[in-house]
């Protein structure tokens, strides 16, 4: 039995459908993140989850007991907020143990959690602080601790880290990742951060327009993405126009380059997806153990000429045009090494090889939105 | 699709209204509960009301059906329709002058670099603390017949629309003010900066920036200067002489003729300016949220001698004038007999001897000025709450919020008059209130309700809406974070709107005139009455007394917050 199961939710603001019909699942223990560009209905899903905008129509279970329509106070759930939503007026002790007073637990025992949440989310010493005395990182944390206070069956975090800076989050990230892992506290994330949902969740739910677009971990969403949108908005993507010529094949240009198997009818009009990272240039020094002898042994590949090149610190970002692609330009990220190897440079033309496991073709006649 | 377990009723379709009221919780309950009993409260204290009014307008003195035929004789009295003309046009020039007057202080206090600015401001609200009788005794005791300076009139008469506008312009002038600071205030210092590198002069900066940006206050201003005048009812009843305004006709149709269908005729004419200046206000506050952006640089003025002078001066001869009105009041209340003997006494202060109710009038104003104070605020701040932080029951919670705005556009005459034809007939169980402490004091709730319920608004919005989300999380019931957080964070705007009920409770005449009763007769009408009788140094007494009430409360509650911050709020300063 799944943990949480939702069925057919839907949630209409006047005429606006903010939800339509999204059903998902998830496991007791994981960490799913609900990503998705902004109103796309991510924060609405997870808000009817909490009970705290009941939705339109549509069904929720948790452990199998219906809990569709109970308000908030009657749902088993910890909440962590963008604002933290601290209380301002209220020491750090008294916001963590704000739930536990009304629990009948002891004077003495709501202390002793108390402190042992402080000092799981590693501050053990601001018990008597005012949370205006703490930053931005350290309140999140003050609201973490608060949120799990009562044990709460499930987890619910909406864009706990957006409004820290981007060293902080990068620590918070992984501090929040490994005491949800510890304590096994099934989580339901919501963020429109793709590097947050990528590095912290064991299952994605990309969202858009009030539907689901696909469900995977990490890697199937990043590398196997089931729609343009997906593919768009996590990661970066070249957009070619291409025509399906088989079910393994597609055509860019004049050539017949083969694919991942994309299902597509024989001549329907698509769009040709790689990411810049997958294209791989050849050149003299490009020899690499394994590689063809000759540059004209490789497959799906064709001569390239670099446009410009970009400095990006780690690697080199080249703009492509000629070949293939039809007045249409392919972004490629070079390595260092590469760029130092082959003499990689502004004008010059060299083989491009795009690999027929990264190539995917996907049905749309513009080019959607980019990421 | 999702593969279940067991076949479950899955039928998802919108819930109906009856299941969504089943699935209440407990909490729920309690705010339903909340919400409807003030929704009565309104409907039964301002709505029911005015209801009663509109169909005694319609009636003849024994109650029959009447149609419009009381407002055909309205409309046929040339005194009565006299009175509209002079109402509206002591308003508009009234309004004119205080905007003026009030744009340049306000310029000063804002855009100037001249000295003494906050005592300035504080100078400037000494009228809030008295009752609007006050400045027209004053002037009578300055201008009037045995004036001091008359002289100065060149023969014209204070009796009359000059004594009006002078006294009203006294009255209204810091609610004016109030509001020009505020749109002079709310500025962006780039675009006087990017109109002065454009080359712009200081005359065409003033009327391309500044006049724009304050445009929505300063309508706003206006509306509210032109509503006070036309509504208001001391001024022109004290010093209006043979000069006829609509305030005063209603209270001379009620009280001096007992026809009460006329008076509720020329209530509703009284109304509809009211009414139409409100409209006009929300409309203008509208617009005017969308002209600040969050990312506006404050404006600093820089000295400029000549202009910085020219405000100063200005400043002073107003503070002068206010300060004056003030003083004279005073003056006149410790002289023997003014103007021919100016030797000091007390004895106008002995209110035994003059009136059956002497003192005690004073006390039954410190009564019902303390109860309105606590029993307002609690009621004011959990209708703002249930408005801005209550969960589900939507169209009640703005059902609500509409009727806390309506008293807004009622002014009090209307609404004591109401209370009259509401409360006074037998058939009302309410009925058993009339004439008691209870009415006065729900009267004066209900007058000032409208800006006391925005200004709690206001303050509950700043708090994190998501406190409501995580304390139900917590299971911790609403009223119990209300109480452990809202109410501590919004403690100094309690205080504050219980200071201004409080006020406004001692210095209010215009709706309690007609209801209060001889044992809840309240220190305002005192005055109103003693200077109806001639003794106008008793009268300038008691309204003394009235703004030495006002004074203290402020002091105390100053000094109260003071040391309440200093101990209890040690959470609002930032020390990391």
């Amino acid at each position: 039995m799944p943990f949480l199961e939702i069925v057919e939710i839907t949630k209409k603001f006047g005429e606006f459908t903010a939800l339509d019909k999204v059903s998902l699942q998830v496991h007791e223990g994981e960490l799913v993140c609900f990503l998705g560009p902004s109103g796309c209905g991510k924060t609405t899903l997870l808000r009817a989850i909490a009970g705290l905008d009941i939705q339109t129509s549509g069904h929720i279970f948790q452990r199998g007991k219906e809990i569709s329509n109970l308000p908030p106070t009657e749902r088993d759930f910890g909440i962590v907020f963008q604002s933290y939503a601290l209380f301002p007026n209220l020491t750090v002790e008294k916001n963590v143990g704000y739930g536990l007073v009304s629990n009948k637990m002891g004077r003495k025992a709501v202390g002793e959690r108390v402190a042992e949440l402080l000092d799981m989310v590693g501050l053990p010493d601001s018990g008597s602080k005012y949370p205006a005395a703490l930053s931005g990182g350290q309140q999140q944390r003050v609201a973490l601790a608060r949120a799990l206070a009562t044990s709460p069956g499930m987890l619910l975090l909406d864009e706990p880290l957006s409004a820290l800076d981007a060293k902080v989050r990068v620590r918070l990230r992984h501090e929040i990742k490994e005491l949800q892992r510890q304590l096994g506290v099934t989580t339901v994330m919501v963020t429109h951060d793709q590097e947050e949902a990528l590095s912290m969740a064991d299952r994605i739910v990309v969202m858009n327009d009030g539907v689901i677009e696909q469900v995977g971990t990490p890697t199937e969403i990043y590398r196997e993405p089931d729609s343009l949108f997906v593919a768009n908005f996590v990661g970066e993507m070249n957009q070619l126009s291409g025509v399906a010529a088989g079910p393994h094949t597609v055509q860019l240009g004049t050539a017949t380059l083969s694919s991942q198997s994309h299902g597509l009818e024989t001549g329907t009009k698509g769009i040709v997806s790689i990411r810049p990272e997958d294209v791989i240039p050849h050149g003299p020094g490009a020899r690499s153990p394994g590689a063809p002898d000759e540059l004209s042994d490789i497959q799906n590949a064709f001569d390239g000429t670099i446009q410009e090149m970009e400095f990006l610190g780690s690697y080199w970002r080249a703009r492509i045009t000629g070949g293939l692609l039809d007045g249409d330009s392919l972004i490629a990220d070079f390595s260092m090494n590469a760029v130092r190897r082959m003499s990689l440079a502004e004008g010059k033309t060299i083989k491009i090889e795009l690999p027929s496991d990264r190539l995917r073709l996907f049905l749309g006649d513009d080019k959607g939105p980019e990421a | 699709m999702t593969a279940l377990d067991q076949p479950r009723s899955l039928i998802p379709g919108p819930l109906s209204t009856l299941q969504r009221i089943r699935n209440l919780g407990t909490e729920s309950w309690i705010m339903l509960a909340g919400i409807v009993s003030l929704c009565a409260a309104l409907l039964a204290l301002l709505v029911m009301p005015l209801y009663s009014l509109l169909s005694k307008a319609v009636e003849d003195d024994k109650g029959a059906f009447v149609g419009l035929a009381n407002f055909q004789e309205y409309f046929s009295s040339a005194g009565l329709v006299q009175s509209i003309g002079n109402s509206l046009t002591i308003a508009g020039l009234t309004m004119v002058i205080a905007c003026v007057l009030a744009f340049i202080f306000a310029y000063g206090i804002t855009r100037s670099c001249m000295p003494f600015k906050r005592t300035f401001r504080a100078l400037a609200t000494i009228p809030i603390l008295a009752p609007s009788l006050l400045p027209a005794i004053s002037l009578i005791y300055l201008l009037g017949n045995q004036g001091m300076i008359k002289g100065l009139l060149f023969g014209e008469t204070i009796y009359g629309p000059i004594g009006i506008m002078i006294g009203m312009i006294f009255y209204i002038f810091p609610h004016v003010l109030m509001i020009m600071v505020t749109a002079l205030s709310t500025t962006d210092a780039r675009l006087y900066e990017a109109a002065e590198v454009l080359g712009a002069g200081p005359v065409r900066i003033f009327f391309t920036v500044t006049i724009p940006g304050a445009i929505y206050g300063i309508v706003s201003a206006a509306v509210i200067a032109f509503t006070l005048t036309i509504t208001d009812f001391g001024v022109p009843k004290v010093i209006g002489g043979q000069y006829n305004v609509l305030a005063t006709d209603i209270y001379k149709q009620v009280i001096g003729q007992q026809n009460f269908s006329m008076g509720a005729v020329v209530g509703l004419v009284l109304l509809l300016p009211a009414m139409f200046s409100f409209v006009i206000d929300r409309h203008v506050k509208k617009k005017q949220v969308a002209l600040l952006s969050a990312r506006a640089v404050p404006y600093h003025p820089k000295p400029h001698k000549v202009r910085d002078r020219a405000l100063l001066a200005f400043c002073v001869l107003m503070s002068l004038f206010l300060i004056g009105i003030l003083g004279t009041a005073a003056f006149a209340s410790l002289v023997t007999f003014w103007p021919y003997d100016l030797s000091l006494t007390l004895a106008h202060y002995d209110f035994d001897a003059v009136d059956p109710n002497g003192w005690s009038s004073f006390y039954n104003s410190l009564k019902m000025a303390s109860f309105t104070a606590v029993v307002g605020v609690v009621v004011i701040f959990l209708g703002a709450y249930f408005v801005e932080k209550g969960r589900g029951f939507g169209r009640l919670r703005s059902g609500f919020h509409m009727l806390a705005m309506l008293p807004m556009a009622v002014p009090g005459l209307v609404l004591g008059l109401a209370y009259i034809f509401f409360f006074s007939r037998p058939e009302n169980p309410l009925s058993v209130m009339y004439s008691t402490m209870t009415i006065l004091v729900l009267c004066t709730i209900v007058h000032f309700y409208t800006v006391s319920h925005l200004t709690m608004l206001t303050a509950l919005k700043q708090i994190d809406k998501e406190f409501e989300s995580v304390s139900a999380s917590l299971k911790v019931p609403f009223y119990k974070t209300m109480l452990r957080v809202h109410v501590p964070i919004c403690l100094p705007t309690i205080s504050e709107v219980m200071m201004y009920l409080f006020v406004n409770a001692m210095t209010t005449v215009s709706a309690v005139v007609f209801i209060y009763s001889p044992d809840t007769k309240l220190a305002a009408i005192s005055v109103l009455n003693m200077d109806d009788v001639g003794d106008t140094a008793e009268a300038s007494a008691m309204a003394m007394i009235i703004v030495l009430t006002s004074v203290t409360a402020k002091l105390l509650h100053g000094l109260i917050m003071k040391s309440f911050t200093a101990r209890h709020s040690a959470w609002r300063q930032r020390t990391g």
